[in-house]
C-alpha cells in the first residue's frame, strides 16, 4: 500500500502555476526522491505535503487520510517530518533542546503540570529527554548535546536537523537537499544514514537533492518535475537514459539557456 | 533620608552581585544557597526600615511581579505588548467592583479576577495571533487604551474618578491595613511570580515558547500548535497582571484610570527589556531599577528622570541584552 499519494496536485500563485496536475506515491519503506532543476517547484511541493503552503487543486492522502490544507502541526503529529533546505535549528538553544522540539507533539502536559511538576508531567519529561538522546545517539552527536547549536559545524547542525525530525516518531521522512553543503565524506555518511533510518527505524524516506550521485546511489524511486509538472518517474536507470529528463537539465541542442 | 536610601540599596545590591560574576555556572545547591539567602534579606529588611523604605520596598516586588507576567509574553514567546497595564487594570477593577460594590470577600475575589484577565489574554491574543512584531505593538498599545477608557466611561467602574473604599483583606479574622503587611504580601506575591516563572521556563510549555520565538516555522514543522502556544502566553501573563491588580487594589483602596495609562505599560515593559527578557533573575534587577533609580535619585528634584532617561539610554547602548549576562555564548 501507498503511505503518501498525491493526487492532482496543484498550486499558484497570483496566476503564477508552480506546481500542475502532480500525481505521484510513495510506497511504505521505500526511498524515493524528487529531482528537477532550480525552480522546478520541489520545495513548492514539499510545502504542500507539510501544510506549509495550501495546494489550490488536488488531494493528498497520507497513511490512508486525506491531509490536504490541514495545518503544519497536525501533519506533523500524524506522522509526516521535514527538515529544511537552508537550517532552520533553534539557534541559541541547545542541542539536546533543540532535538526535544520533535517530542512537542508526542507528549501533552500543560502549564498547571509545569507548575506543581505533577507526577505524570515528570515521567514525561523523562521521556523526552530520554527519546531525545536516543535519537542524537541515533545520528552520532549525542556528545555535543549540550553545546549551543549554533556553534556546532555546518554537517553536525545537519544532523541536529535530521535527529529533531526523527524525534517526531515519523513515518514518513522529507529531506530537502540533505547533502547541501556536505563535504564528500559527510555526503558517505548520509548515504549510510539514509539506509540505516530506513532499515533500522522503518521510516519511508522521500528527498529533494540535486547532488546526482547521491540520488542515483539511494533512490529506489525517482520523480522528475519540471516547470511543475512531472516529466519522468522511474528508477535511476531508467531516469538516467530518459530524454526528457536529459533534455530538462542540459536543454535542447537549439535552446541554450534551458 | 539617609535610611530609606540606604534600605532599598542594600536590596539591590544583594540582587546584583551574582550577576557580577559572569557565568553564574554554580551548582543547584550553591545557587538555592544564594537565593535563600537573599529571601532571608528580603524578610528581614522592615526590621530596619522605615515606612518610607518599606513603601518603596513594597512597590518594588509588585513590580517584579508584573514585570515578571509581561517578561511571559515578551520575553519568553517574543511577542510585544504595549498594553500590559490593561490586565492589571482588568484585576484591580474586579476587585475593586466585587468589594465596594457587591460586598463580596476580597480573596473571592482573587479567582474571578483570574478567570476575568486570562478572558482578557484571550480578547487581546486571539486577533493578534498571525500579527508581527510592530503591528502587534499597536495593537496591543490600542486594546490598553481601550481598557482605561471603558473604565473611564463607564458607571460602574467610577468613570474618571475611580473607585473609593474598596475594603482591606482579612486573614483568619486579622486585618491587612499597615504597609508591612503589605510589604510581606507583595513579596511573597514576588516570591510566588519567580517561583511560577521558572517552572514554566523549564518545562515543555516554556521550550515551546522559545521554539516559536526563535523560528516560527520551524517549530510548526515539528508539531508545535503555534497558536495555542502564543495564547497559553498571553492568559498566563494576563494572569499574573490581573492577580497583581487584585493586591494593588486592596492595598491602595481607591483606583482610577490613571494609574493604567499607556506610560504604565511601557514602565513595566522598560523593566523588563532593561534587566535582560526571557531572565528572571535579570526582569528582577529590572524591576528592581525602575523603582529604585527615581526614589535614590530624589535629591535631583525635575531632573531625575532625565537622568533616569540617560542611565537608561547608556545601559542600552552598553548592554542590548539588558543587565543580565547571557547563559549561553
Amino acid at each position: 500500500m501507498a503511505l503518501l499519494e498525491v493526487n492532482n496536485l496543484a498550486l499558484s500563485f497570483a496566476g503564477l502555476h508552480v506546481i500542475k496536475e502532480l500525481d505521484f506515491s510513495i510506497e511504505e519503506g521505500s526511498i524515493a526522491s524528487l529531482i528537477g532543476p532550480n525552480g522546478a517547484g520541489k520545495t513548492s511541493v514539499f510545502n504542500c505535503l507539510t501544510g506549509f503552503y495550501k495546494p489550490t487543486a488536488g488531494d493528498i492522502v497520507f497513511n490512508g487520510k486525506s491531509i490536504t490544507r490541514r495545518k503544519p502541526h497536525k501533519i506533523t503529529r500524524q506522522g509526516m517530518a521535514r527538515t529544511f533546505q537552508n537550517l532552520r535549528l533553534f539557534k541559541s538553544m541547545t542541542v539536546l533542546e533543540n532535538v526535544m522540539s520533535g517530542m512537542h507533539c508526542r507528549s501533552s502536559a500543560g502549564p498547571v503540570g509545569a507548575i506543581f511538576r505533577t507526577g505524570f508531567q515528570q515521567k514525561e519529561e523523562a521521556t523526552i529527554n530520554e527519546f531525545s538522546e536516543t535519537c542524537l545517539d541515533f545520528v552520532g552527536l549525542l556528545g555535543a548535546k549540550d553545546r549551543v547549536a549554533s556553534n556546532l559545524a555546518y554537517g553536525d547542525q545537519r544532523r541536529v536537523e535530521w535527529a529533531r525530525a526523527l524525534a517526531t516518531q515519523p513515518k514518513l521522512l522529507l529531506l530537502d537537499e540533505p547533502a547541501a553543503g556536505l563535504n564528500h565524506d559527510e555526503k558517505q555518511q548520509l548515504i549510510e544514514l539514509i539506509n540505516r533510518i530506513r532499515d533500522q527505524l522503518n521510516i519511508t524516506i522521500f528527498l529533494i537533492e540535486h547532488d546526482m550521485g547521491l540520488v542515483m546511489k539511494v533512490s529506489e524511486k525517482i520523480t522528475v518535475i519540471d516547470y511543475g509538472e512531472k516529466i519522468a518517474q522511474g528508477n535511476a536507470e531508467e531516469i538516467q537514459s530518459n530524454p526528457k529528463v536529459i533534455e530538462a537539465y542540459l536543454g535542447k541542442e537549439e535552446d541554450e539557456t534551458a | 533620608m539617609v535610611n530609606p536610601t540606604n534600605t532599598p540599596s542594600t536590596g539591590i545590591s544583594g540582587q546584583d552581585n551574582p550577576g557580577g560574576l559572569s557565568g553564574w555556572l554554580y551548582p543547584q545547591k550553591n545557587r538555592m544557597f544564594i537565593l535563600m539567602t537573599l529571601a532571608v534579606i528580603a524578610m528581614l529588611i522592615p526590621l530596619v526600615s522605615n515606612n518610607y523604605g518599606l513603601e518603596v520596598m513594597t512597590n518594588v516586588w509588585f513590580y517584579v511581579m508584573l514585570c515578571l507576567g509581561l517578561n511571559i509574553v515578551v520575553g519568553y514567546a517574543g511577542l510585544l505588548d504595549l498594553g500590559y497595564a490593561a490586565f492589571f487594570a482588568v484585576g484591580a477593577y474586579t476587585t475593586g467592583i466585587l468589594t465596594s460594590q457587591f460586598g463580596v470577600n476580597f480573596w473571592l475575589t482573587i479567582p474571578v479576577a483570574v478567570c476575568v484577565s486570562a478572558c482578557a489574554g484571550l480578547i487581546i491574543g486571539g486577533p493578534t495571533l498571525r500579527l508581527r512584531s510592530d503591528y502587534l505593538a499597536i495593537v496591543t498599545l490600542g486594546f490598553g487604551e481601550i481598557v482605561r477608557i471603558i473604565a473611564r466611561n463607564l458607571e460602574i467602574t467610577g468613570g474618571a474618578s475611580g473607585l473609593i473604599g474598596i475594603e482591606r483583606p482579612t486573614i483568619f479574622g486579622f486585618q491587612l491595613n499597615q504597609i508591612i503587611h503589605f510589604y510581606y504580601v507583595f513579596l511573597i506575591l514576588a516570591i510566588l511570580a519567580c517561583f511560577v516563572s521558572y517552572r514554566l521556563q523549564h518545562s515543555r510549555l516554556g521550550r515551546a515558547w522559545q521554539y516559536v520565538r526563535e523560528d516560527e516555522d520551524a517549530a510548526e514543522a515539528m508539531g508545535i500548535n503555534r497558536v495555542a502556544v502564543k495564547l497559553y502566553a498571553y492568559v498566563i501573563g494576563a494572569i499574573f497582571g490581573g492577580v497583581a491588580g487584585c493586591f494593588f487594589a486592596a492595598k491602595m483602596t481607591a483606583i482610577s484610570p490613571e494609574t493604567f495609562m499607556f506610560q504604565q505599560s511601557v514602565l513595566i515593559l522598560l523593566g523588563v527589556v532593561l534587566g535582560g527578557m526571557g531572565k528572571i533573575p535579570g526582569v528582577i534587577i529590572g524591576a528592581f531599577a525602575l523603582v529604585l533609580f527615581p526614589e535614590v535619585f530624589r535629591g535631583l528634584g525635575s531632573m531625575r528622570m532625565l537622568v533616569f532617561a540617560v542611565v537608561m539610554l547608556i545601559i542600552m547602548l552598553y548592554r542590548p541584552e539588558g543587565i543580565w549576562p547571557a547563559k549561553k555564548s
